[in-house]
């Protein structure tokens, strides 16, 4: 199975300060690869450099084989990299149908079977097609902003924190929804605080602390590790 | 089912904007051949077009793309100046340009009115792109800010000596051609902003509401995000210049002081009334706050006397204190502005008429 996406040695900094201190990460296509790691550890800004949101010091990230660091979002987008900004971000004054054409802005063709497509895994998102989306509830929310990203027909979905904030079963819904979208062929990265829930979905897992990979494995290796399940399953000894 | 229903529906719309569209010429047909040409109706529904072209042209800017600017009366100077050098006939120059004579490489060069119109357009296009590469890198405030600044620079630099032979300084410009018509304003304030309505419609206006509502989460998507400002700033400018070069041909003549700051608020205030991000409501209240503020208010300004009581306070200027407190009691009660973000919409008078099929249908409605 080939790499979807291949970082090496990826080092992003904010005015000085290394967020990132060089990282290496693979991603292989058609997997759920998730990044776990405490707040500030670089998580967020990872993902932003891959969509090309942050400008990284110095890397290399191929997409499918091509070098794009330094390349323009729109363009990472136009590629087949879509990401679920962290705190879900729809547009709140815009309809639920509007917010869905907007995440297919790039593209020309038609997007009826898109949008069925995401009315089929978002049944809710169907009903609320006229309301304006910041009166949905959190996880409406969420499930919309999904849905608005896999409207640009995404090879790569990468999710910042999808379970932020959510109540529990709602959490489980959206582990359930990631799950099938991977089912369907588009390859995940997913970041998460609720490192359970993300390791228990994930084929491959890293963690990240304060700027570096400190532990790769699959999501079961990681589940059963006992430095894990401290620092981050809330495990006490 | 539910998608032929919506097909009607549209359907619908389209014939009554139609017909609402038919309406209005004829009323416009009436006003033109049933009243005197003094009558005070004519200029106010004649300034309210360019005013509605101009604030909806704002609107485009700060309620769509939800960019602060204030500029617009900058690039209605570029426009007015443009069209008037291009149109004023060559014959009458000398008399226009009596004291510093006028520029050689101008004084042969004559337009006729749609191409002054589209130079005017063109030159504040073109300007608005060469300084929107710096200006849209700032934010909200400093947005603001930069772009007052810009619409002063332009106007010092219109009525400064160096320019005397091209824009007669401080003299301003004068013999700049009248409408043609009664109807031509409408007409080219209808076009403009028709097209601005379907430029809103498209996936472009799309993507101006998203950058808007999120600037973040817009360049996510795959917006870009400096070449979509730039565009929104760039088609803004379009018509605000030729809102300038109508406004232009309304005055017959400029000077550099006719498109002061105090034209921007004027502006800025019909679109905050008519609602930030609704066209429908800057159209509404460009005529309703012209015709306050030059015809219905008139009264004020005049000493009245009830009887033997003589009505205290009436004196040239009281109009503008009653219509500061109006809009002081409409921002109040409404506060997102007649329209909010939302546009007039056909459907919504349909159901209402559903509701009770006994009412007359009405023959309002702006036409765009």
């Amino acid at each position: 199975m080939s790499n979807i996406l291949e970082i090496k040695n990826l080092v992003v900094s904010y005015g000085g300060i290394e967020a990132v201190k060089g990282i290496d990460m693979i991603v292989p296509e058609g997997e759920i690869v998730t990044l776990i790691g405490a707040n500030g550890a670089g998580k967020s800004t990872t993902l932003k450099s891959i969509a090309g949101l942050v400008k990284p010091r110095q890397a290399s990230i191929q997409f499918k084989g091509q070098e794009i660091v330094g390349k323009t979002p729109d363009f990472i987008v136009s590629q087949g990299i879509t990401l679920v900004p962290e705190g879900r971000r729809v547009f709140p004054n815009l309809t639920v149908m509007e917010n869905l054409r907007i995440g297919a802005y790039l593209r020309k063709d038609n997007l009826k079977d898109d949008l069925e497509y995401v009315f089929s895994l978002f049944p809710r998102l169907k009903e609320r097609e006229w309301q304006m989306a910041g009166t949905l509830s959190g996880g409406e929310q969420q499930m919309l902003a999904v849905g608005r990203a896999l409207m640009s027909r995404p090879k790569l979905i990468m999710m910042d924190e999808p379970s932020l904030g959510l109540a529990p079963l709602v959490v489980k819904d959206i582990f359930t929804i990631i799950q099938t979208i991977n089912e369907q062929g588009i390859t995940v990265l997913l970041i998460e605080q609720n490192a359970n829930m993300a390791l228990k979905v994930a084929h491959k897992a890293y963690v990240i602390e304060t700027g570096k990979i400190t532990m790769e494995g699959t999501g079961a290796e990681l589940l059963a590790n006992e430095e894990i399940k401290e620092a981050y399953l809330g495990k006490t000894k | 089912m539910r998608d032929m229903t919506e097909k009607k529906k549209t359907q619908a719309s389209i014939v009554l904007s139609l017909l609402a569209v038919v309406i209005a010429a004829l009323l416009l047909y009436c006003v033109n051949t049933y009243t005197k040409p003094t009558f005070m109706l004519r200029t106010v529904l004649q300034l309210g077009a360019i005013y509605a072209l101009v604030a909806v042209s704002m609107n485009l800017l700060n309620g769509f793309t939800g960019l602060f600017s204030l500029g617009q009366a900058g690039f209605m100077a570029v426009g007015a100046y443009t069209f008037a050098i291009f149109t004023i006939p060559v014959g009458s120059r000398s008399g226009v340009y009596y004291l510093y004579g006028v520029a050689d490489w101008l004084a042969n060069i004559q337009f006729p009115i749609w191409g002054g119109l589209l130079a005017a357009g063109l030159v504040a296009a073109v300007l608005a792109a060469l300084i929107g590469a710096p200006v849209l890198r700032l934010k909200s405030d400093y947005f603001a800010i930069a772009t007052l600044g810009f619409a002063e620079i332009v106007r010092i630099i219109v009525g400064s000596t160096p320019m005397n032979r091209v824009t007669n300084g401080s003299l301003g410009l004068k013999m700049i051609p009248k409408f043609p018509n009664f109807y031509f304003p409408f007409l080219i304030a209808g076009i403009c902003i028709l097209i601005i309505a379907l430029l809103l419609r498209s996936s472009y206006g799309r993507a101006f509401k998203a950058i808007r509502e999120d600037e973040i989460a817009a360049e996510a998507m795959g917006i870009n995000l400096a070449k979509h400002k730039q565009m929104s700033f760039i088609i803004s400018s379009f018509f605000a210049g030729i809102g300038g070069a109508l406004m232009g041909m309304f005055l017959g003549a400029i000077t550099s002081t006719t498109f002061n700051v105090t034209l921007t608020y004027n502006i800025l205030l019909i679109v905050v009334i008519g609602g930030m991000g609704s066209m429908t409501g800057s159209v509404l209240s460009a005529f309703l706050v012209i015709a306050a503020r030059e015809w219905w208010l008139r009264f004020l300004d005049q000493e009245m006397v009830i009887g033997t009581f003589h009505v205290p306070f009436l004196k040239t200027g009281f109009r503008m204190v009653v219509f500061s407190i109006i809009l002081m009691l409409v921002v109040l009660f409404f506060r997102r502005g007649i329209m909010g973000t939302k546009e007039f919409n056909w459907n919504f008078i349909l159901k209402r008429l559903d509701k009770k099929k006994d009412a007359k249908p009405s023959a309002g409605g702006e036409s765009a």
